[in-house]
């Protein structure tokens, strides 16, 4: 159990093509998540992230967005080449997602409880008005809201408290892939541990595997299996938690873990990345992290640097990663 | 040895009107800021920092409490007075985008600051560009800029552009509300190392009001917890960390998801979400979620207690060192 390969995503890319210029969103991403496996995806504002999971679930805003190239194989379908009647069966079934905006998902003229018969309805017609009521029921007591609150319409509701109705309407179906982009990060702290607490318990129950869309390294290095970190449209660094937190590899990687303040350690002065993640419109021609690169060479501008394996699943886009080794 | 004092907030109430009757944004809240010294203020959503960081500005006016700014009792200063003083006591935002004039270049908002407070005039032409370019080196932003637009620029730029205008008055106290919230780590890092080197060499006076912890920790002398109002707890940053007394600032501690695989917190899940501020019941406003909860903790308003020296907290539980209580 939890070991067979539930998604491979192979050289997806993706681009925005505005008036400005070609946006470079996605720039051939390859990854795979096993069933009940939780993937972190790590990355910098613009970085790729939601275009990756909107990618995976062909929900790209188009115009200006165009799936430009690769695959996404769910238990072992290519999906990318389904009908829109296909795909539409399989969002929020099989592959649902919780949205990066979680207030705006949430429609404010439907009682709470409606909007999770709905979400069930579509994928169970033949249920009965009493049945769907009890699921509802029993859904919103999974995510511990008490079902005297089923008729109350969302803005009685605090930010948690709507963050776990989505959470809900999510699993509502049982997918075997849950998108989550961000879901807690507009939440307080102690909020969000019982928001992740939950995440957790259910995904146990549920052996569902999960795409967990985060900035928050903290909050990926508690939740997650294994972490991708993706810059610039492109995945730099993959590997198991350990591989990323112990044994970081490529320079991004090192300095974002760098730029955080230590609640176990005493540090006087950060250690930040400089500079900005490049402009995706306008890519450099090499390895997309060299100018804020401590490492870089006159190499490193040449050719974007090969995703290459250092150790069993632990791998790295950087060709100097002997150099960067020796001088930490 | 204790550092000059610059602020001190004694009793600070600040109370909204609502249509549900008296909001206690800030509710009795009590501190001493030393002069080039940082105290942060942490407390999840809605529990009044931006509200205390406003009121001692004066930018709300307090319910009731005395706010002193250099020995000097501000809370009755009338509007001219404090337009003066205000030169040298500033805020910088979360949202510097917000904040930002959208139709001012980066030099014409900088300009703006300088002129306003009557440190250069407009005829000092050649002065007035000079020290705009001093104070864009100074935080970090590129010449290059000095004619763009605020939607020109990312997040950490603008929040540079903030940081600078309230440079350019050179104020004592700053109260940063969220600076770096919005911003991306490797971003906030550089932002945080800026703020924290302005602070050696201007000697500056910080109210750093976060939800962050590790940043708060990072940077703050002193820390103060929050909740709905009332601060519950405050000690010296390092005493905080090692020695949390209050449930809350327990449980507060134990939820931060730390970035270390091999770092797991005992998380104490707290049950429920804060109640309203709105004409609050009298007690412990953290009695609905506390798992100590007893009868005492809903009479009347809980004391502040020291327990250890500098480290003060107002739970029930904890002894009062003062009083014969074990330390
Ligand atoms: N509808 C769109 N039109 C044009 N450009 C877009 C659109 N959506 C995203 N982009 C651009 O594509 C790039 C990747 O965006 P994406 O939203 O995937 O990033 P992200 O990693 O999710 O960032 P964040 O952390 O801010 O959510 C960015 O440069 C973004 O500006
Ligand atoms: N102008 C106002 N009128 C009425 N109520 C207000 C006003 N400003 C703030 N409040 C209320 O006062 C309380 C404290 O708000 P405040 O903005 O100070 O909290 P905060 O700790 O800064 O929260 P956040 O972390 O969300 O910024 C909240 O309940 C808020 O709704
Ligand atoms: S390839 Fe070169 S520029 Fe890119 S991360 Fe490695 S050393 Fe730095
Ligand atoms: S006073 Fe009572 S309710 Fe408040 S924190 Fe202490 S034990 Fe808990
Ligand atoms: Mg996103
Ligand atoms: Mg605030």
């Amino acid at each position: 159990m939890g070991s067979s390969e539930l998604i491979r995503v192979e050289d997806l890319e993706i681009h925005y093509e505005t008036d400005d210029g070609v946006v470079y969103a996605l720039n051939g991403v390859s990854l795979h998540v096993k069933e009940g496996e939780t993937l972190g995806l790590v990355g910098e504002t613009g970085a790729g992230k939601t275009t990756l999971a909107k990618g995976i679930l062909r929900l790209i805003p188009s115009p200006p967005g165009k799936i430009v190239g690769g695959k996404v194989f769910f238990e072992g379908e290519d999906i990318l080449s389904y009908s829109e009647t296909e795909m539409h069966k399989i969002r929020g079934n099989a592959i649902s997602m919780v949205f990066q905006d979680p207030m705006t998902s949430l429609n404010p003229v439907m009682t709470v409880g409606d909007q999770i018969a709905e979400v069930i309805a579509v994928h169970n017609p033949d249920l009965g008005k009493e049945e769907l009521r009890e699921r509802v029921i029993a859904i919103l007591a999974k995510v511990g809201i008490s079902s005297d609150r089923i008729d109350e319409y969302p803005h009685q509701f605090s930010g948690g408290m709507k963050q776990r109705v989505i959470i809900a309407i999510a699993l509502a179906c049982n997918p075997k892939l849950l998108l989550a982009d961000e879901p807690t990060t507009a939440l307080d702290v102690t909020i969000q541990a019982q928001v992740l607490d939950m995440i957790q318990t259910l995904k146990k129950e549920l052996n569902t595997a999960m795409i967990l869309i985060s900035h928050d390294l903290g909050v990926v290095a508690q939740t997650c299996d294994r972490v991708a970190i993706i810059y610039a449209g492109r995945i730099v660094e993959e590997g198991d938690l350990r591989d990323i937190f112990k044994n970081p590899r490529h320079p991004y990687t090192i300095g974002l873990l760098e730029s955080i303040p230590s609640l176990t350690k005493e540090t006087k002065r950060l250690n930040p990345i400089k500079g900005l993640m490049p402009d995706p419109t306008n890519l450099p021609p090499g390895c997309p992290f060299a100018p804020r690169c401590n490492y870089a060479c006159e190499e490193c501008s040449k050719a974007v640097p090969e995703l290459e394996e250092v150790n069993p699943g632990h791998l790295v886009r950087c060709i100097r990663i002997d150099s960067v080794e020796e001088v930490r | 040895m204790m550092a000059e004092e610059l602020l001190r907030v004694e009793n600070l109430k600040k109370y909204f009107v609502t249509n549900s009757g008296l909001l206690h944004a800030v509710d009795d809240v009590s501190f001493s800021l030393g002069k080039g010294k940082t105290l942060g203020v942490v407390g999840e959503s809605g529990c009044g920092k931006s509200t205390l960081g406003r009121t001692i500005l004066r930018l709300h006016e307090p319910t009731s409490g005395k706010i002193f700014f250099k020995g000097q009792d501000i809370t009755d200063l009338d509007k001219k007075a404090m337009k003066e003083l205000r030169r040298n006591m500033q805020i910088i935002f979360q949202d510097p985008f917000a904040s930002l004039n959208p139709r001012m270049t980066v030099a014409q908002t900088i300009q703006e600051s300088l002129l306003i407070q009557g440190i250069f005039t407009k005829k000092d032409k050649a002065g007035l560009e000079k020290r705009v370019r001093e104070l864009m080196d100074l935080v970090g932003l590129s010449p290059r800029l000095i004619n763009s637009y605020p939607h020109e620029l990312d997040g950490g730029r603008r929040q540079r552009i903030g940081i600078a205008r309230v440079l350019a008055l050179n104020p004592e106290f700053i109260v940063c509300d969220e600076p770096v919230s919005a911003l991306d780590v490797s971003i906030q890092a550089q932002i945080l190392n800026l703020m924290q080197d302005l602070q050696d060499s201007f000697g500056f006076s910080y109210l750093f009001i976060t939800h962050d912890l590790s940043v708060v920790k990072h940077l703050s002398d002193e820390i103060m917890v929050m909740y709905l109002g009332k601060m519950v707890e405050k000690a010296k940053a390092k005493d905080l960390f090692r020695n949390p007394t209050h449930p809350y600032t327990q449980a507060l501690l134990s939820a931060i998801p730390v970035p270390d695989p091999d770092f797991r917190n005992d998380r104490i899940l707290l049950q429920g979400e804060i109640s309203s501020p709105i004409e609050p019941a009298p007690g412990c406003r953290f009695a609905a979620r506390c798992r100590f909860a007893c009868d005492k903790c809903k009479g009347g308003d809980i004391p502040l207690k020291e327990v250890e020296p500098g480290h003060f907290v107002a739970c029930v539980l904890s002894e009062d060192m003062n009083q014969g209580g074990s330390r």
